[in-house]
């Protein structure tokens, strides 16, 4: 059951901008080991003196993706890393990688559902590796996601939850904006609240739905209190926060 | 070997030396699996105990009448931020063993509200290593940060200082935790970078 968790190469393959403040790089790793939707990556940048950084990384593609890793990374300008990898990275570079990290919150078709999905800002990637498992693996389990993003150019993968919702009845994609100020905006505006938290557990018909919550600290507190107080049990809630504080 | 384009930037400069690999946070972020538990001091109860049964059991009050310590502890989390010179209120781990008698157990599982867990040898817990902390910089401990009392075993990676705690087995024999049963090592030494199985 054990394995090592090994320092492998990883090459810069492409490089995708998602919206002003992130970009996804997609990582070629030789022998690529199976991972599990939700799982992250640690990545391990190395100055000249020896000195080092490592941060995690969620992933955001699917494990049905072959021979590579899509990391979805938000810059915060203050940062070490995610400003590295927007402004220095470049198609063809080394980067050192080990993973896949993480247990509790993943997901995996055979697990089932109905899935909820909850995410703030960029806590949508590790949210869009299940939903992109859930494409390939064919599976038919009823997924409600809601998003909360601050504007319309902030949301990251727009036209592909737009697809997944479009193409199959059993998904269910909500995007609520916090500072839209745009009046041609006719979705959801606002924090993530008991009336959107409802809707959805009314799509999935139950209150039993496998959730999970992912986004800065503050979200993921109130994300969550909202599942438990909505009826979800308190066990079927997993949580994971990131954000500029570094979580 | 060194990475394109990547010098570091330090900022802001630690104080003093921070584990490999990790970075210097001024702030106090969280990190927990699930929703955060709420849990009254009144119903509150803390118990070690042997082979699942209760050794000894305190109440809050009870709890509260026991000789506490103030401590200044740094902070490192798997996550890899480090932070540095942290104020705790507590009682320490050697105090609440004193009510359990002889001890003969190698190992502790702790146990918190929410069903979190994890593992710790003995050593790491014992002769001033390890408190019952519920006051964080002169304040009662935030529900967030694993109020109305956590775990603090500042010598080791934060997740083995569990927030919500209410019981404490003693164990012959090391079995995995919540996430050391998930890809994390055993033990959790962030000085010699002890991050997953096999570190």
């Amino acid at each position: 059951m054990q394995h090592r968790v090994l320092w492998q190469k990883a090459i810069v393959e492409e490089i995708i901008d998602e919206t002003p403040r992130t970009k996804s790089f997609r990582l070629r790793i030789d022998d690529r080991p199976p991972f599990r939707s939700g799982q992250h990556y640690d990545v391990r940048l190395t100055a000249p003196d020896g000195y080092q950084a490592q941060r995690s990384y969620s992933i955001a593609s699917a494990p049905e993706s072959e021979g590579v890793i899509d990391l979805t990374i938000e810059i915060i300008e203050s940062g070490e890393v995610s400003p590295f990898f927007h402004q220095v990275v470049k198609v063809g570079d080394e980067i050192k990688m080990r993973g896949p990290i993480g247990g509790p919150f993943t997901w995996t078709s055979d697990t089932g559902g109905p899935l909820l999905l909850l995410a703030g800002g960029s806590g949508v990637v590790p949210l869009m590796s299940m939903l992109r498992h859930r494409t390939a693996a064919g599976s038919s389990v009823r997924t409600a996601l809601i998003y909360s993003a601050r504007t319309t150019v902030d949301v990251i993968y727009r036209d592909e939850l737009g697809n997944f919702e479009s193409e199959d009845t059993e998904v269910r994609s909500t995007i609520t904006l916090t500072r839209e100020d745009d009046a041609g905006w006719t979705g959801e505006r606002g924090r993530v609240s008991t009336r959107l938290i409802d809707d959805a557990l009314a799509f999935l018909k139950t209150t039993n739905a496998k959730v999970f919550v992912c986004g800065p600290d503050g979200f993921v507190e109130a994300a969550a209190a909202l599942a438990l107080a909505a009826g979800v049990p308190f066990q079927s809630i997993k949580t994971e926060r990131f954000g500029p504080s570094g979580t | 070997m060194a990475t394109r384009g990547f010098f570091g930037l330090r900022r802001p400069e630690p104080p003093r030396e921070i584990p490999p690999g990790q970075y210097f946070e001024t702030g106090f972020p969280t990190l927990t699996a699930g929703p955060t538990p709420r849990v009254d001091t009144d119903t509150w109860s803390f118990s070690i105990t042997r082979a699942k049964s209760p050794l000894a059991t305190w109440t809050w009050d009870q709890m509260m009448e026991l000789p506490q310590e103030k401590i200044t502890v740094d902070l490192h989390c798997v996550t890899k931020w480090s932070k540095l010179d942290s104020e705790w209120k507590g009682i320490s781990f050697d105090t609440l063993l004193e009510a359990v008698g002889e001890v003969t157990e190698e190992y502790v599982m702790i146990g918190s509200y929410g069903g979190y867990t994890t593992n710790l040898p003995l050593d790491d817990v014992t002769d001033g290593k390890a408190w019952l902390a519920f006051e964080f910089e002169g304040e009662p401990l935030e529900p967030n940060h694993g109020g109305p009392a956590r775990f603090l075993v500042p010598h080791l990676y934060l997740w083995k200082s569990a927030k919500w705690v209410n019981s404490i087995e003693l164990m012959d024999q090391d079995a995995p935790g919540f996430w050391e049963a998930s890809g994390y090592h055993m033990r959790g030494d962030p000085w010699r970078e002890e991050r997953y199985w096999g570190d």
